[in-house]
This record gives C-alpha cells, structure tokens and sequence, in this order.
C-alpha cells in the first residue's frame, strides 16, 4: 500500500477548525523527567538480515527513547526500516544486537512464551487492516486481549474508552457491519481497552478516508492527553504525523532527524529534504 | 489451457495432496478388489482344470449310507465300466468326514473341510489322482495314508499311529505313506485321510460299493464318446458327465462365489470414493476462491466461460490422472497383500499369476478421473462465472444467501422424504427393506444437503461449554468451524457418512446377537451340547456312551425325523421322553410332555394352530419308511428354536429310520458346566476329535459369533472411508488456517501464545468430526431401528438394543480423528510468520 496515492488525512488543525498558523500551545517535557517516565527504550539497536552478499542491514545501531504519555510517530520512505523499528521494540520480532525495553523488561532474554504474554499484558496494537476478527461483535473485539488474558476487563474503563471513541451504539454489531472508521475505532478501543504500559500502531489511518483517518487520530492523541496513554505510531502521511507530539525520521536504518510538535507542513518539507538529498547523493 | 492447468496443479501440491490421496485410496480399493478376485479366479480354475485332467468322464450315483434303496456303483458294474472300448481305468470312490487328531488330541482343520476317501490303485499299483512323497499307499484295514499339509501340521512320520475319527468312533491307524494331490479341497486347506478302499466303503457306504466312479480315457478317445459309451451302463439314479463340464461347473460356482465377493467389496469402495468427492469438491472449491482474481483477469485478457471452467475441469483431469496411477499401484499391492492375509488366516489359495484385467486398469482410471471431475464440476462452474470485473476488486465475491436458502429448501424435502420412507418401510414389516433402503439413500443425501444448515444452532449448542472450558480458544474455535457452513458441512458430511453406517450395523449387529443369545439362553436348559464337528449326524454309538457318563443327569438327542400327516410333511425331532423337558425349556400350552413316554407326541403351537390340532387328535401318519399308522397329540407346546415343530418318542422314530440321524444330543451333568463335567463326557466319547462338545457360552458362540465376524469385517471395510473422512478435515483445517494467516497473526500479537492457537486449531477440528460424528451416529441409530423392525416378525425375542459402549467410543474416536487431523495444520498455524501475517498486501 506504501506509495499508494491517498487522499491527505486532515491536519489537526483543520480537524479541530483551527487556522493551520495558530500556535499550538505544547507542554514540553523536561529531558531528565523523559528519561526517568520512559516506556519503552530501544538501545543500538540493529537488524539484519541475510548473509554475505545478500546481507541487508534494516536497522543500523538505532537509539530511542518513547516517553511515558508521549504521541510518537516514526516516518521514513519505503524501505527505511520504520516499520522493522516498531516490531523490534514491540516485541513482535526479533532483533541483532542492541537491546530494547518495555517498562522494565529487556526484551532481548525473553523466550517466545514470554514475549507473547508481554504483548498481551503491556502492549496494544492497531494495524492498518483494522484486524478486527470477524466471527465477534465489536464488544468481544475491545475486550479481546483481556479474554485471552482470562482477566476480567475493568468495566468503567471500558465503558469511558467506548464512549471517547463514540461505539457505544455499535457494541454489538459485527465487524462487517461497521464502515472501515467504525472498524478502526473498535480496535482503537481494543488497544485501549486493557492499558497497556504503550501502543504501537502500524500505519492506523492507511486503510481510511480522510475523515475517519482524523478521528482516529484525533482518539489516540486523545488518550494521550486525557488517559496519559503512550503512543507510537508508524505512518508516512505527513499530515497524520502532524498529529504527534513528536516525529521521528528515519533513512536507511538509522534516526536521522526529528521534530517536536509537527506540523503537516512542517513535516512535508522536511521529508522533502530528504527526498532531495537521497537524490542528489 | 492445459498448460496452466497443469501448472496450477503443480502450484498447489501440497493443497491437492489430500485430494489425491483421497482418489488414490478410492481407486486402490476398486483396482486391488478387481486385481485380487480376478487373481483368485484365475488360480481356482487353473486349480478345477488340473483337478480334472486326468477324468474324462465321472459318474456320481448319490448313494446313501442311511437309504438302503439308493444303488451305489458295485465291483461287478465297475468291471463294465474298465471293459469298455476306449477306457484306460476306471476308478471306484467313495468319501466322507474323516477328522484328524493332532498329538494332543485336537481336531485338524475345522470340521466341514476334513475329508476322507478310499485309496484305489490301478493296474500299475499306483492310484493316479495322488503322488506319493513318503511311504505308499494303504493296502491294509489298519492303514491310511494323509496329506502332506495334514501330515506336517500333526507332525506325523511315516509309520506313526493316526487317531482317525469318522462318524463312528475314533479309531487308530499307522500311516503308511504322506501325499500330494490337486484336489481343490486339499488345496484349499482341507484334510484328506486316504482308507484302503474296503474299510472306506464300509465308512461311508455300503460293503463293496462306490458312491462315484471317474474315468479315464485311453488315447485318442473323446470325451463325449465315452460318456454315451457310459451312460448306458448306469445303474438307476446315477449321473455322469465329462471331465471338461464338471472343471467348468466348478469354475461357474467359484466365479459366484467370488462375485458376491467382489460385489462386497466394490459396494464399500463406492462408499469411500463417495466421501473422496466431498474431499476433492471442497479442495476444488477453495483453489478456486483462492485465485479468484488469477480467472477473472483471465476472462478479462479474452477467455470465456467455457475455457475457464474448462481449465478448471482439466486441472481435476491431471489430479485424476496422477491419483488414479498412483492407486492403480497401490491396488496391486493391496491384491498382493489381501491374498497373503488370506494364506495367514488359513485360506490356502492355490498359486498362480497376478491377474491385471484389462477391466480392472480401465475401471481403476475411470473411476478416479470422473470421480475426480465429477467433484470439481460445481466448483468449475463456479469458477466460470466469476465476473472479469473480481479482478480489479480486492474484495472476495461473498457466496450468495440465495443459493443456501434453495439448498436447504431441496435438503428439507429430501430428508423429509427419505424420513418418511424410512418410517413407512419399518412399519410394513419384512416386506418394507426396498422402502427403507430408497428412503435411507434419500435421507442421507437430505442430510448432506442439510449440513450446512445444521451447523450453526448445533454448533451454538456446545459454544457455552467450550468457552467455559477451553477460554477464549474454545470460542474462537466454535465460532470459527461455523464460519464457512459449506465446507464444515462437506467436510462433516463425510464423517457423517461412515459413521452412519457404522452405526447402523453397530445397532443391528448387537440387536440381532443379543436376540441369539436370549433365544439360546430362555430356549436352552441343558449344561452341553454334544455335535460332529463336520455337521454330519452323530452315531448312536455317541449316545449311548454319553448316557453311561458319570454326572450326567439327563439326556435328549435331537434326531432328525418326519412325518406326513394329509399329504404334508411335518418336520419332527425325536426326543428321550422325560429328559427333553430338563434339557430344552418347553412350555406346554395344553397337555403335559410325558404323555411322549407313552407313545404319544406333542406339536409347536404355530403348527397346531396352522393345522387345526390340538391335545387329543389322533393323526393319521406315514413314516418314514412308508409304513402308515396313527399318533396321538399329547401336548402342544410354545414352539422351541432349536427343536422341530413336532416331538417324538425317540424309540418310535427309531423304528422307522435305517439309520437314526442324531444331530446333536444334549445334557444335564450334576452340578451344572464343569471342567470334570466336560471331560467326563469328552472321554465318555472315547477323545474323539470329530466330536464336539460346547457348553452355552460356546453355543452363543457358534450361533451369534458369526455376527461379531461380519461386524469386523465390516468396520474393517468401512476404515477406508473413515480414513479418507479424515483427509477431508486435515484439508479443511490447512484451508482454514491459510485464510485466517492474518487473523491468527494478529491473535499471536495481541497475546494469544502458541499453545492456545494450536488449541483453538485443534479444538475447531473435534467440533468439526464430532458434529459429523453425533448426524451420522443419529441416522445411524435411527436407520439400524427402521432395519430392525422388519427383522422383528422373522427372529423371536427381538428387542432393538442401542450399544451405548460402542456408540460412545465411536464419537470419542470421531474426537480422537479431529485431533490427530489437526495435528499438522496447528502447528502450521503456530508456527506463523507473525509479521508477514499481519501484513498487508
């Protein structure tokens, strides 16, 4: 789907009908108070793939910190190794050397069994083809992890996800009921439904018109702000990265840049930048 | 077109797998079934042909030992024979039983195949129907000679002592010399004891007489000269024919025999390869659906309708091919192997060439190729229409609602029908087996129409239990084997199938073995039962030695006899008076059973009711031997399974017969069955092998065993449809798991380990075989009752009796099936590539 041409998701700005050169009121966080509060941490990170003459280097010694009650997003071209970034550090695959942190908890020692209860207990995810399962209702899909957990959902927490992502009238249909946005928001809910310790979303608007794309970004900067709530989140739409607090590019596996408080066009031009210099050398 | 065909089916080698291996055991079933009847055929008559080389005419007088009046063939008639114009020799012969005791005293051989005959030497001093290996023959009264086989499972030498048994008492020889020889009998397993031909005469016939005569021709004389040249000479009542008719007379009834044999067989073979199309419909399908876009891009670039399904059938047709070469292989084997099994459980077969029939090759590619494209024929019509336009759409085209409301309107009316059949037939009785048969076909095919709709409420019925006890796997297992209604249903329809039958003959078999062993238990009184083990009458000689027997209280013989009362013949059983009713339970409906002490008779109930009789009629009679008198009715009595409709004193049947017919006799010994009591009477009976003497279990044996025997066989024939039932759920689940790779990716990431992805696999699997399992055994049952109640009027004390045991083992066998089905396709799904999974395209 990468590269495939989209319409552009509307800037915050415009969502919440604002002019886009009104300043953004933004609370920065002090570095030290960031290193103390972090999520998830990813040390010289590196993965590769292949031997020999096929070797290809997808990750080049990455350094990154995703700070408690931050919106993260990570943009880079095709082939960048952005979406590599997130599964690493989401533990959802395995990584060369370096380490990487969720909370408390180095990944790097942890067996299958145990990565698997980590991503049930302290991650939440959202794709880009909703990856809801069909054979639910909407209320099954948010509560999903707990069932698999065998936890019982705490009740009110759910009822206040349901209600910010406005499904409360669509508990019980099933996902070939609901439109592409309703189905993004469900699994919104599903991600926040369990309060993971952070949520990782792997191009979340990919699949949706502009509109919908808006909400749900709109819901995850949401839960951050009000829920305190950690997102990540991979995209290559400038205007959906507008909607984090922070940006992070990458190039051929390696951090090259990044920005606090992104505009849509702030990013474009940065991201045509890089284009112009992977060009000229 | 047939390039990609053929290119697709290489594509999808693993996907198709299943299906060949579900055609490959269809089709080595009908081919090694042809292979091995042919085979056998071909060895019986190269066997019956060798058997009649050297007889150019036989002569057969049906003499009778216990018929004074029928003539056999005596030494003077025998020298006509030997003194006519082109006969080389002419041989007298004469057989019967002659059992063999091994060492310690046990019969050789089972009774009906132990043989003996007379030892004929011709001019030359030699007997040409047998080749000595050792020894020669007998040519003295305390002398016989043995096969070679017989000799070699008695471990007997040359000049060892044989106890011999006959229908009289045992009696001890000294083996003069071991044989070969190309009697079919001998050949196929069978005893065969040789007698100096004066002592085989008087064993089986009268002094001096032969029963047979064979004859061989000098050179250069027909056949059928010689057999006008005979018949002339014969005495009255006797037969002959050429040596050529009787080899293909033998050969007609081993044919029929084996026909019915390769009918069995092939009519479970058609039941496998019946359940293979839901195989192979359902793989077809899903190959079709999965390349969806790959055909409509094709009718987009310019192919049409019929070349697309064309491509589609073609690809079935290599399937086929590749299936049906790959079985016809396998079918030989099978063949091969069925005719050592055969050798190994005691059925010699003679030796001879493996037979491939030019039929057998053609019904092996038949068979596979059109069962193969008959079953993809809907999926292929599928595939044609498939609008050019799919191939710009990402979205799968959904299976229409339409097309299940119609089939399950069309299942509703055929199951209904069927039911209705199935209900009439078993209320008209024995005459409504044809109904039910046609409403059985119906029902099973409304069923299978039905599947799909079925699923889902049953299914839901077991969801709460599964979540309860599996979690979330459970759940999601219940949920998803109701995702794809069709294919569950196809793939539950062939578990179904078998288990309906299995359960129908399960129901019937155990119905009809307990009603055999009521019938002998409320019939039965007596301790033992006391036959040859040939089936011949036993010797009075028995009886009275039994009656000797220390512990014996009572005893009866059950002798055969009859009488003509009006012009009708009455079947009769002569009975001990006073003893019959301590060995046989006989209620008597009116008059008392002693009245057979003097001199009176009793009738069965239904034959006094049919003639009118009751106690105190005199009949007129005829005896057996034709002299007329008059009985008198003692008693009627509620008719007995194991006694004839007519009791009689045994000293008046005596009487009349030349030679008293005793088929069994029965006893009473003190204390009831007992090891001291059983070989009391076996040395009472002087050791003799040829007798045998079963106590009740034994005797429910011998009754009712034969229906435990067919049963095996018959789940042993219905295996091969469970096993290719079970390829249909392995082939559903790797679907199933290859169309959900990105739901089970994301499960895996969201926190669902891999323990309970295999679990929630494995779980749809038993849901899956155990809902086929619980339709099948539900028609099965009801089936086997429908049967039932039109055997009721023919068996006494029927009563339908459902085997719980067996029906439980076969649902958990039925879950066992899922589980092992599921065991590649869950560790597939576990072994998932997470991140290509929840990848999207």
């Amino acid at each position: 789907m990468e590269g495939f041409q989209r319409q552009p998701i509307a800037t915050p700005d415009e969502a919440l009908g604002r002019s886009p050169n009104q300043e953004i009121p933004v609370t920065t966080t002090s570095t030290a108070h960031r290193v103390t509060t972090v999520a998830a941490r990813a040390t010289d990170l590196s993965k590769v793939y292949g031997e020999g003459e096929t070797r290809v280097t997808a990750l080049d010694r990455v350094s990154v910190d995703f700070p408690r009650g931050e919106f993260t997003a990570i943009m880079g071209p095709s082939g960048s190794g952005k979406s590599t970034l997130m599964h690493c550090v989401a533990g959802l695959d395995s990584f060369s050397s370096g380490s990487v942190r969720i909370g408390e908890t180095e990944l790097g020692s942890l067996k299958d069994k145990q990565l698997t209860q980590l991503r049930r207990d302290k991650i939440g995810f959202i794709f880009q083809a909703f990856n809801l399962l069909p054979t639910l209702t909407a209320q099954e899909n948010i509560t999903l992890p707990m069932d698999i957990a065998g936890r019982k959902p705490d009740a009110e927490w759910v009822r206040k996800v349901i209600d910010m992502v406005g499904l409360s009238d669509r508990l019980t249909h099933r996902p070939t009921e609901l439109s592409g946005g309703q189905q993004q928001r469900v699994a919104v809910a599903r991600a926040l439904a369990s309060q993971p310790e952070i949520i990782f979303g792997d191009e979340p608007t990919g699949n949706l018109d502009s509109r919908s794309g808006a909400e749900v970004l709109g819901f995850l900067r949401n839960s951050v702000r009000e829920m305190g709530q950690t997102v990540v989140m991979v995209t290559h739409d400038p205007a959906a990265a507008s909607y984090a607090d922070r940006v992070i590019f990458l190039a051929d596996g390696r951090i090259v840049d990044q920005m606090m408080h992104p505009t849509a066009d702030g990013v474009l031009d940065r991201m045509k930048a890089f284009d112009a210099k992977g060009r000229t050398s | 077109m047939f390039r990609t065909a053929l290119r697709n089916v290489l594509a999808h080698k693993a996907r198709l797998l299943m299906t060949v291996l579900a055609v490959v055991l269809g089709v080595a079933f009908v081919s090694g079934t042809l292979v091995f009847t042919d085979t056998l055929g071909n060895a019986f008559r190269n066997q019956s042909a060798k058997s009649y080389d050297d007889v150019a005419v036989a002569v057969t007088t049906y003499a009778d030992q216990r018929d004074d009046k029928t003539a056999g063939i005596d030494a003077a008639a025998l020298k006509k024979l030997q003194g006519l114009d082109g006969v080389d020799t002419a041989t007298g012969r004469v057989s019967g039983f002659a059992g063999v005791a091994d060492p310690d005293g046990k019969l050789i051989g089972n009774g009906w195949s132990n043989t003996g005959g007379n030892y004929s030497p011709g001019k030359n001093g030699k007997d040409p129907a047998y080749t000595f290996t050792d020894g020669k023959g007998p040519d003295a009264a305390d002398r016989i000679a043995l096969d070679k086989e017989t000799a070699k499972k008695g471990e007997y030498q040359v000049g060892d002592k044989v106890r011999v048994a006959t229908n009289g008492p045992v009696k001890e020889y000294t083996l003069s010399g071991v044989f070969t020889t190309e009697d079919g009998a001998v050949n196929a397993g069978g005893s065969l004891v040789l007698f100096d031909t004066p002592v085989a005469q008087k064993l089986y016939l009268r002094a001096g007489e032969f029963r047979d005569a064979t004859i061989s021709a000098a050179a250069g004389v027909s056949e059928e000269k010689l057999l006008t040249d005979v018949k002339p000479l014969l005495p009255e009542g006797a037969d002959a024919k050429t040596g050529t008719a009787l080899a293909d007379e033998q050969a007609k009834q081993i044919e029929n025999s084996l026909t019915s044999l390769n009918t069995m067989l092939l009519v479970f073979a058609a039941i496998a390869l019946f359940v293979g199309v839901f195989l192979i419909a359902n793989t077809f399908t899903m190959l079709v659906a999965q390349r969806t876009k790959e055909l409509a891009l094709m009718r987009a670039v310019g192919a049409s309708r019929r070349q697309v399904k064309r491509s589609v059938l073609l690809e079935a047709a290599v399937v086929g091919v590749i299936a049906s070469v790959v079985g016809f292989l396998l079918g030989l084997g099978l063949a091969t192997g069925l005719r050592s099994a055969m050798s190994l459980i005691g059925g010699k077969i003679p030796a001879g060439p493996l037979i491939v029939s030019p039929t057998a090759v053609a019904a092996a590619f038949g068979v596979g190729v059109l069962i193969t494209v008959l079953a993809a024929w809907l999926p292929a019509r599928r595939a044609a229409k498939i609008p050019p336009v799919a191939a710009m759409s990402s979205v799968h085209a959904v299976a229409t609602v339409k097309s299940l409301v119609l089939r399950n309107s069309i299942g509703a009316v055929l199951a209904l029908l069927g039911g209705a059949g199935i209900v009439a037939g078993a209320a008209t009785g024995s005459s409504g087996r044809t109904l039910i048969g046609v409403g059985a076909f119906l029902a099973l095919i409304g069923v299978i129409v039905l599947i799909p709709l079925l699923s889902r409420p049953v299914i839901a019925l077991v969801r709460p239990s599964l979540k309860r006890l599996f979690g979330v796997s459970g759940k999601l297992a219940a949920q998803n084997a109701v995702r794809n209604p069709r294919r569950t249903g196809a793939t539950a329809s062939a578990l179904a199938i078998g288990l309906t039958l299995v359960t129908g003959i399960s129901v019937l078999g155990v119905t009809l073995g307990q009603a055999i062993d009521r019938a002998t238990t409320d019939n039965i009184k007596a301790d033992y039962m006391v036959s040859m083990a040939s089936g011949d009458p036993l010797d009075e000689s028995a009886l009275a030695a039994l009656e000797k027997a220390p512990g014996v209280t009572a005893v009866s013989p059950q002798q055969a006899a009859s009488l003509e009362v009006k012009g009708d013949y009455q079947s009769a059983s002569g009975v001990t008076p006073g003893d019959v009713q301590k060995v046989f339970a006989v209620n008597t409906v009116s008059g008392s059973l002693d009245s057979l002490g003097k001199g009176e008779i009793a009738v069965g109930d239904k034959t006094a009711k049919s003639n009118g009789w009751k106690t105190g009629d005199t009949l007129p009679v005829t005896f057996e031997d034709d002299k007329k008198g008059t009985l008198k009715i003692g008693a009627v009595y509620e008719q007995n399974e194991f006694l004839a409709p007519v009791l009689m004193p045994k000293n008046i049947v005596d009487a009349h017969q030349s030679r008293p017919e005793i088929r069994e006799i029965w006893l009473k010994t003190d204390g009831g069955a007992s090891k001291a009591n059983e070989q009391a009477l076996i040395d009472a009976l002087g050791d003799n092998p040829a007798m045998s003497v079963m106590d009740q279990q034994d005797i429910r044996e011998t009754f009712g065993g034969f229906i435990n025997q067919a049963l095996n066989i018959m789940y042993g024939l219905l295996a091969m449809a469970l096993v290719i039932a079970v390829l249909g759920v392995v082939n559903t689940l790797a679907m199933s798991v290859f169309e959900r790779q990105q739901e089970i990716g994301m499960l895996r990431a969201i926190g669902l380990d891999r323990r309970r992805v295999k679990r929630m696999i494995r779980l749809e699997a038993v849901v899956i075989s155990l809902f086929g399992a619980v339709v099948g055994v539900g028609l099965g049952m009801f089936l086997g009752w429908a049967i039932g109640e039109t055997l009721k009027s023919d068996i006494p004390g029927y009563a339908l009796v459902i085997p719980w045991d067996r029906i439980g083992l076969f649902l958990v066998l039925a879950g066992l099936v899922g589980v092992l089905a599921a065991l590649w396709p869950a560790r597939s799904a576990a072994k998932l590539n997470m991140l290509t999974a929840i990848k999207t395209e």
